[in-house]
């Protein structure tokens, strides 16, 4: 079973705890009745699905229900690291880890 | 809620899920607890203080720790949420209401069952279904936690080095008891 730190309990939880979210740091437009279909789209639909590093909201819903942030990486599904919602995107490099 | 009843003159018959049972297997022992008063309390971190003047148990604000004051124990679920048992016929919900600072308190009395888990297979029994390390060094006496128990999500207490209380909902009930009948059996093994 993975072992995933939760950034709120501030340890490491089985995975059973959680639950995926999808990808994170996507910014809902604060115009949204503005968008154009093509814009509204890339926001709506388009997920980056990489092979490798990927930036996955996560929610410790068995837990203390918060949500986070989680670099994983997609080849591996290892757990790169994990930042409490809010924080800034880590900027990882390629193979650093 | 049954006081309101009882001055209404129509006293509603309160049949707690599971009443009376209990098991018993050489290692470890399973049994429903009584009824019990709960709320379930959300608070920012301003309104700490306040709450746990009004409620006279001290709001713990470390994860995984429960505090615990005449009969009232305040369980960490997240970082503004808390899980109060009061066990001594009080009124948390009417203590919490005192506290004039914001907080949100929904009384969860019937909602919740709680399960003993006692003696030197305990841990293992509850291991049987739950993924959490649960020995001494990770889940010391007082640690509490929201989690997972086979199917259904349960809020752990390690009450004693060799006791647990297991709270699950009620129409879970059924099954978290039998799950732990199983497990304190095999536990014996």
């Amino acid at each position: 079973m993975l072992l995933i730190r939760c950034p709120y309990c501030e340890e490491e939880r089985p995975e059973l705890e959680f639950r995926n979210a999808g990808e994170a740091h996507i910014a809902r437009s604060t115009n949204i009745a503005a968008e154009s279909d093509e814009d509204f789209e890339a926001f709506f639909f388009i997920r980056s699905n990489p092979k490798g590093l990927i930036y996955e909201r996560w929610r410790h819903i068995h837990g203390c229900a918060r949500f986070f942030n989680a670099v994983r990486d997609t080849v591996t599904d290892k757990f790169v690291m994990t930042y409490k919602a809010g924080e800034p995107k880590p900027k990882l490099k390629e193979g650093s880890h | 809620m049954a006081k309101a009843a009882t001055a209404a003159g129509t006293a509603a018959l309160r049949r707690p899920a599971q009443a009376g049972r209990e098991f018993s297997a050489s290692a470890a022992k399973v049994a429903m607890l009584p009824p019990a008063e709960r709320i379930s309390l959300r608070a920012p971190e301003a309104s700490v203080a306040a709450l746990s003047k009004a409620l006279g148990v001290k709001l713990p604000q470390a994860p995984k720790t429960s505090a615990s004051a005449k009969g009232r124990t305040a369980l960490w679920l997240g970082p503004d949420e808390w899980l109060v048992i009061d066990e001594a016929g009080g009124d948390p919900l009417a203590d919490a209401a005192k506290a004039k600072d914001l907080h949100s308190a929904v009384g969860i009395s019937h909602r919740n069952v709680a399960i003993a888990v006692t003696g030197a297979g305990a841990e293992a029994t509850i291991n049987a279904g739950c993924p959490q390390d649960l020995s001494l060094a990770a889940f010391p006496v007082g640690a509490c936690s929201r989690t997972v128990l086979g199917k259904i999500e349960i809020v752990l207490l390690r009450t004693a080095a060799d006791a647990f209380r297991v709270e699950c909902w009620r129409s879970f009930s059924d099954y978290a008891f039998t799950f732990l009948t199983d497990a304190a059996r095999d536990a014996a093994a």
